[in-house]
């Protein structure tokens, strides 16, 4: 059994990679097909303005007058040393660039994701424990409506009431690193991660009021309750418990909405995220920005969905086991 | 379904469509189903009178002198910066969001259903390449995805519907091929195979039917995700581009002048709202109602 534990698991890693190859190629033949290529595309109108020689001598410059293949190769092979090309309009190398936005993306996504779980479990758990009761109606539209309200909107929304009522602009003067100073940094974050964290809610929601519910009517559930177990301690230990894995697997599926939602969050609330970087890049054509950003964040969202698989089999030793 | 040789289409656990009528019964008779079915006729009906120009006013006519007026006789939602009329320019907001969600779900829940449907039939020669595309697209944040294409392509409502479109398509292909897998096994698909029916007869007339309901329910909750995307990537300027009024442009330019005109955010945001819970309760009233579980005699 454990022989093939680990089969299966050597079987997602080499699935994963492959994966990873493939969206490698995909980025790669998206930003080909720019129509013009990407010197046109980045210098604009600019461009009429060049030679056809110091056109050619860009192209060979940023070798993209050879084979496509070999392009692919040499960016692919350039990623693994570590180089993930030069940001024209920013004056900076992506490497350097995503090193100081995607710490302040995890944080962003840690932080939602604890705000999804924190509103979206315990609602889950109201609703399940006297199922289409009023507790339980009350909780699914509020699930319904996390779901069915634009993230965008909730946060234009939320500054609009904020900066008329509180006279208070959130994402207002410099960002602050969380290290470099806690307090403020924690004050920046607070409402991109509120509203990230309640369109997070509504999946978390629908996922565990459903596994509770599975959960509660099990035969084990009511040897305990039998024999007397304190309700808090039912709750948590038997039937939150047992109920966890579809909860993570939701969690983890959800982390790849959550880093599209954190391009949205972080250009509202200007926070210097890895979303902002993507999404500066693609405003102002700086191609070599999205080529490698969209990569990683690819990269990040695959690693996150195989980590979640290795969750499941720690938190449920039923999975290992079969 | 009037072959001969399906006798047994009726017990297959997958569901064969139900009696369309029984149905509709259902869905209109459940809640959800019923204010899912209004919101969204009241979208459509705002979305029609759109599209046949049947607005108060030029939803891209500029009145300068009326510019950030509130709700009035007048204009009954109010003006924008521009003094545009809000009304006109919601209702054409829905009716652009509706034809590029429209299109780009059937894009996506042809080519996805023909995939799945495929990979789920066949083996391993066509099941392999499917699913390696689909694992790709998925490792995708799909809004992410959706701006990568709609950046590379040359910007327009169509170019912005193959977008959103290609993000759903290994949806489709997820949820139809497990289905068709076990259609596979079933003893009226075998008899059919049997009785020497060409495969495109099998599948057409045989398994597509029965996974028509799996197929119609997703179609309409990947109906409100793609409002969703085709909001969010007009909100964020990748959308179909100005002046044509789109209802995530409308929010994010309201985003300046809302704490003292709340009408320029607030209507197109209780639209967005209303088009996806509509869709939303739509989809989950089709599930209960074309769920063969649910009795199809009743």
């Amino acid at each position: 059994m454990r022989r093939f534990a680990r089969h299966s698991l050597t079987r997602r890693l080499v699935e994963a990679v492959l994966t990873l190859f493939g969206v490698a190629v995909l980025v790669f033949a998206m930003l080909r097909a720019i129509p013009g290529d990407q010197i046109t595309a980045t210098l604009g109108t600019e461009s009429a303005a060049l030679s056809p020689d110091q056109l050619a001598s860009l192209r060979d410059y940023y070798g993209l007058d050879k084979p496509l293949p070999v392009q692919f190769f040499s960016w692919l092979g350039d990623i693994f040393t570590g180089n993930l090309g030069y940001s024209q309009r920013a004056g900076e190398s992506v490497l350097a660039m995503t090193e100081s936005a995607l710490p302040i993306t995890i944080e962003l996504a840690i932080l939602a994701t604890i705000v999804g779980l924190v509103i979206g479990v315990p609602l889950a758990m109201l609703s399940a424990s006297r199922p289409n009761g009023a507790r339980d109606g009350v909780s699914q539209v509020i699930g319904l409506l996390a779901l069915s309200i634009p993230n965008f909107l909730i946060a234009a929304t939320l500054l609009t009431l904020i900066s008329k009522y509180a006279h208070y602009n959130p994402n207002a003067g410099e960002f602050q690193h969380l290290f470099a100073n806690p307090g403020v940094n924690l004050q920046q974050m607070m409402f991109p991660a509120l509203v990230l964290g309640f369109g997070l809610a509504a999946p978390i929601m629908r996922t565990a009021r459903t596994s509770l519910l599975e959960v509660s009517t099990a035969d084990f559930m009511r040897t305990a309750r039998g024999k007397g177990v304190a309700p808090m301690r039912l709750r948590v230990r038997h039937l939150l418990h047992n109920a966890l894995n579809p909860i993570i697997t939701m969690t983890g599926i959800q982390f790849g909405y959550l880093l599209g939602g954190a391009i949205v969050v972080e250009q509202i609330f200007s926070v210097p995220g890895i979303g902002q970087q993507v999404l500066v890049g693609m405003q102002q054509k700086d191609y070599a920005v999205v080529q490698s950003t969209v990569l990683v964040i690819a990269t990040l969202f695959v690693l996150v969905n195989l980590l979640t698989d290795f969750l499941y089999r720690v938190v449920d030793p039923r999975v290992r086991a079969s | 379904m009037t072959t001969a040789v399906t006798p047994a289409e009726t017990t297959v656990a997958v569901g064969a469509p139900p009696a369309t009528t029984a149905a509709w019964r259902r869905l209109l008779r459940s809640p959800a189903g019923l204010i899912g079915t209004v919101l969204v006729a009241l979208i459509l009906i705002g979305a029609i009178c759109a599209i046949a120009g049947l607005t108060p006013y030029d939803p891209v006519a500029q009145h300068p002198r009326d510019a950030l007026q509130g709700p009035s006789g007048r204009y009954w939602l109010g003006t924008d910066q521009f003094g545009r009329d809000i009304f006109s320019r919601t209702l054409a907001g829905i009716g652009n969001s509706l034809r590029v969600s429209v299109v780009a779900v059937a894009l996506s829940g042809v080519v996805g259903t023909l995939a799945g449907v495929c990979a789920g039939y066949f083996g391993n020669k066509v099941r392999g390449p499917v699913l390696a595309v689909t694992n790709v697209l998925f490792a995708f944040p799909p809004l992410l995805l959706a701006l990568t294409l709609a950046t590379t392509l040359t910007r327009n409502w169509a170019t912005i519907a193959l977008a959103i479109g290609i993000v759903y398509v290994p949806i489709f292909v997820r949820v139809t091929r497990g289905p068709v897998l076990s259609l596979r096994e079933t003893d009226f698909i075998r008899a059919a195979r049997v009785v020497g029916l060409p495969t495109r007869r099998i599948l057409a007339r045989h398994i597509l039917p029965n996974i028509s309901a799996i197929v119609t329910v997703q179609v309409t909750l990947s109906l409100s995700w793609a409002v969703l995307t085709e909001a969010s990537l007009s909100f964020l300027g990748l959308g179909s581009p100005p002046p044509a009024p789109s209802l995530g442009s409308m929010v994010f330019d309201a985003k300046v002048f809302a704490s003292t005109a709340w009408w320029t955010l607030a209507a197109p945001g209780v639209a967005i709202v209303i088009f996806v819970v509509g869709l939303n309760l739509l989809g989950d009233g089709l599930r209960d109602a074309l769920d063969p579980r649910n009795g199809r005699n009743s």
